[in-house]
């Protein structure tokens, strides 16, 4: 079992972010879902793409362009530095977490100025489809990239998230282990 | 206000047009070209002989304010600009504080918006404090109005940084600008390093330190897909990098200075401080071999690098002196007299040069005189006798290498907005 590995994988999560999808709109073929945030420092969004886009989903990558690794369209998704293009019409908007620090790595200037471009609020998440359902992997910056009014409010699904991820990864476990006894008998 | 411009040669690349026409100028539009019939009630301009050309656009200046107004001002520059023929200018960020936020971003449009002469369009810092460390808030500066970043005068030396500049540049559509100079290696260098230098006995700059960086700009354009702008580029090699990138499609452009094809290093025998400047004078080969890039594009436009300083500045020993000069006043007519007379370019590359390639490159909405588009226009009168003198610059600085130079050509009005803004 992979449990999240550096900037590279992270299985259980795109499985419990598809579980989580499905709960709320039956069939992820044909939707769109909208990835936003560090996409280069993020082993979820990497899993994400490839799982969602196996499942037919019409998978939009956003960020600043520092943030968003060299040609990551190889995954079959769309790759765009403009917000509003990746929400407009999305059934689902995932953010990322975008650490502090990286604004000392020259990935972008300020806090501010990263919230007015990437961070996601109420207005910016109006362009999307009515019914969408907002969700993050956590660990969450509220006002970095997402505005509590948001992470809070009724789109989110985060919490759900969270309790879905106890149910796979205890599925995937109870698979990994192999056949029990009871079973064999 | 209706405006005509009855009988003069209209010379505009982005029409494929150099043909005589009338042109005709209403609410700040242009709206007609060719045989107009003109009426009573209009204002009309006889420019019979004259060449009628949209607005030249210099896209690299000083201002100085806020900061140093005792050098200019943003008044000064504008009246200085209209006065040599150009109806916009783009202004470097390296004031005193460095524009690299909207507020100062603000300040300086909203100045010029109340001056009212020239068009105004701020280059914004590529990082805080062009202090080469942490990117500038470039989001916020370009929703106020920024039309390129640079860290004009303090470049970029950390390729990591200008990597992220590139890249980050991208979200708005807007270019970086270079000043190309490898600081550790400029040390201290005060004109060319050559058999010059040597003579001299100055301390030399030696071309490298550009050439150097527009090598690094060329391989992150490669490496970002982002456009580039190398500035005021001074050397033959420097040039076969610009020329090289094109062939090869990358979005790389440049622009010359009139000073570094106008005068070689051996002004400097002088030790007159108004040959100093950066990138310095350099030798006849490479203004040779700017003239040839003048001819087959590889140079893309012609900008000043106007650079007011103080006498306090520019009145002292060559090595002491601050660089640069200035050039709002005597472009047009060096630009005349050395490349349009001598046939070194033709008149619909001038125009390119002087007006059309840089709105491209800094997209402006402007350089044309297509109907509808904003009447920016410079009127030059290719055989004017001018003669350059300091003591009649609007300019504040004094700091010109051509005064006294007489020239043939120069600007005869010049147009902002459907105004007549200078009229000789």
């Amino acid at each position: 079992v992979n449990a999240g590995d550096g900037m590279h994988e992270h299985p259980t999560q795109a499985l419990l972010d598809a579980l989580t999808i499905e709960d709320h709109k039956s069939e992820i073929g044909g939707r769109k879902i909208a990835i936003v945030g560090d996409i280069t420092h993020s082993r979820v969004a990497r899993s994400d793409a490839l799982l969602l886009t196996k499942l037919q989903a019409n998978v939009w990558i956003c960020g600043p362009p520092t943030l968003i690794p060299i040609d990551f369209e190889q995954y079959g998704v769309q790759v765009t530095y403009d917000l509003r293009e990746a929400i407009e019409g999305a059934d689902v908007v995932m953010m990322l977490r975008t650490q502090l620090e990286r604004q000392k790595e020259v990935f972008y200037p300020s806090v501010k100025e990263y919230f007015n471009l990437y961070g996601l609020d109420r207005k910016k998440l109006s362009l999307a489809k009515k019914d969408v359902i907002v969700m993050h992997p956590g660990p969450i910056n509220r006002g970095v990239e997402i505005d509590p009014d948001v992470a809070d409010g009724g789109f989110s699904v985060i919490l759900e998230q969270v309790n879905n991820g106890v149910a796979v990864r205890m599925a995937i476990l109870y698979l990994m282990m192999g056949p029990s006894e009871e079973t064999t008998k | 206000m209706t405006i005509l411009l009855k009988g003069g040669k209209v010379v505009d690349p982005s029409q494929g047009l150099c043909k005589r026409a009338d042109l005709l100028i209403e609410k700040g539009k242009i709206a007609g070209l060719g045989k107009i019939q003109s009426k009573k009630s209009w204002r009309i301009f006889d420019v019979k002989g004259w060449v009628v050309a949209p607005g030249f656009i210099d896209m690299h200046v000083h201002l100085r304010e806020p900061g140093r107004e005792d050098k200019e001002t943003i008044e000064t520059g504008c009246r200085a600009a209209v006065a040599g023929g150009f109806t916009s200018v783009a202004c470097m960020p390296n004031t005193t504080p460095v524009n690299d936020c909207e507020a100062i971003s603000r300040f300086i449009l909203e100045k010029a918006h109340d001056v009212n002469l020239a068009n105004v369009f701020p280059v914004g810092a590529i990082t805080k404090g062009s202090r080469g460390k942490e990117l500038a808030e470039i989001g916020e500066m370009h929703k106020v109005g920024v039309v390129g970043i640079s860290d004009d005068g303090m470049p970029v030396q950390n390729n990591q940084i200008m990597r992220r500049a590139l890249e980050y540049a991208k979200i708005f559509g807007i270019p970086v600008l270079d000043h190309c100079e490898d600081l550790s290696l400029a040390a201290g260098g005060a004109m060319n390093e050559g058999s010059v230098s040597t003579e001299l006995g100055l301390r030399g700059h030696n071309r490298a330190a550009e050439e150097l960086h527009v090598a690094r700009d060329v391989i992150l354009s490669r490496l970002t897909g982002s456009p580039i702008h190398i500035c005021h580029i001074s050397t033959k090699e420097s040039l076969n990098w610009v020329r090289r990138a094109k062939e090869e499609g990358l979005k790389v452009t440049c622009e010359v200075t009139p000073h570094h094809f106008g005068l070689s290093e051996e002004a400097v025998r002088t030790y007159d401080p108004n040959f100093k400047m950066n990138p310095p004078l350099r030798s006849q080969s490479d203004i040779d071999a700017i003239l040839e890039g003048l001819c087959d594009g590889t140079i893309d436009c012609i900008a000043t690098d106007h650079a007011p300083h103080t006498r306090i500045e520019k009145e002292v020993p060559y090595e002491a002196a601050a660089n640069g000069v200035v050039g709002l006043e005597s472009a047009v007519p060096l630009v005349w007299d050395l490349l349009v007379h001598k046939e070194v370019v033709s008149l619909p590359r001038t125009v390119e040069l002087l007006s059309v390639n840089p709105n491209k490159i800094l997209s402006l909405n402007r350089g044309t005189l297509a109907e509808g588009s904003v009447a920016d226009v410079t009127v030059v009168d290719p055989n004017k006798e001018v003669v350059i003198d300091v003591s009649k610059f609007k300019s504040k600085g004094r700091n010109c290498p051509f005064n006294g130079w007489k020239l043939k050509g120069g600007p005869a009005m010049t147009l902002v907005r459907g105004r007549v803004v200078w009229n000789q």
